[in-house]
């Protein structure tokens, strides 16, 4: 499977993601610049890594969700093209408004950064197909500004269509509803706070991170 | 011309900045402090000839993030 992780200034979870991919498919990504105006042809996956594109200047991810090769992301997302956007990722993609809802400071205003149960909500996405719902994996989350929030209405459309992918196991940041990760309505564009690119193989701790980008390719090739 | 633009989180929205402010005026001795709410404010230069129009989209499509935030703007 071809992929391309976008890769802004202040990126710093685009090399994890790119070796998880390449593991997992066997081919290396697609490395492309925020400057760049277009992507590849023929992606299976583009993903959008964590990090602090832009310095988190003015809300985080709000000027990486205005670069030009955002744009060429938001394009190839609303033709079917799977993305996911993890950590700074899922910040940018509700930016853009691919994704509902908004990313803000944690609650308890502590930078979290450990391994945090993660339930699957649903198993039945491109994402989620290699887990079982109700499972419980363990994945590290590293963010200041996790804190997902959503009016009641969204909230209640997101859960009613099976969009809510992840929760937490506890409330580790003040997310409504303990949503850890979201799809959108077409189930094409997943973002999520935790970090599965950091649970690849057993020197990670586990790998329960892996089989989101099994199940992803198994779904997609 | 001169804008300022202030951009608040909407009601509802919890606000854990504005709650460690408060906490910290408390810790300083100041007492009554009931709530505080932090917010943002730009200023901008734009040319005499920018519409009502532009400065309302500059606010949508960038200044604030609407699922969350409220603005508006001062001519000055």
């Amino acid at each position: 499977m071809k992929t391309a992780v976008i890769v802004f200034p202040g990126s710093n979870c685009d090399r994890d993601i790119a070796v998880a991919l390449e593991s997992v498919t066997g081919t290396k990504p697609h490395m492309v610049w925020h400057g760049d105006s277009e992507l590849p042809e023929g992606l299976g996956l583009i993903a959008l890594p964590g990090g602090f594109s832009y310095g988190d200047y003015l809300r985080c991810g709000a000027i990486a969700a205005r670069s030009p090769v955002v744009q060429a992301v938001v394009e190839a997302a609303n033709r079917g093209t799977p993305v996911i956007g993890i950590c700074n990722g899922f910040q940018i993609l509700t930016e853009t408004g691919l994704l509902p809802g908004a990313l803000m400071r944690n609650a308890g205003l502590d930078f979290v950064c450990r391994d945090v149960p993660l339930t699957v909500d649903n198993s039945q996405s491109i994402f989620t197909s290699a887990y079982q719902a109700g499972e419980t994996l363990s994945i590290p989350v590293a963010h200041h500004d996790g804190n997902y929030f959503a009016d009641a209405e969204t909230l209640d459309r997101l859960e009613g269509e099976g969009r809510v992918a992840f929760r937490y196991g506890e409330n580790i940041n003040g997310s409504a509803r303990n949503i850890a990760g979201v799809m959108n309505a077409a189930g094409n564009v997943l973002g999520m706070m935790p970090h599965p690119e950091r649970k690849i193989e057993a020197a990670h701790g586990g790998s329960d991170g892996r089989r989101l980008f099994e199940g992803l390719l198994a779904a997609v090739a | 011309m001169k804008l300022r633009i202030i951009v608040t989180l909407k009601n509802g929205v919890l606000d854990p900045q504005g709650k460690a402010i408060q906490n910290a005026l408390g810790g300083l001795g100041f007492e009554g402090v009931e709530d505080v709410r932090a917010g943002k404010i730009f200023e901008l230069e734009v040319a005499d000839s920018t519409s009502d129009a532009a400065i309302d989209e500059m606010c949508r499509k960038l200044l604030a993030n609407t699922v969350i935030e409220n603005y508006r703007v001062e001519k000055l």
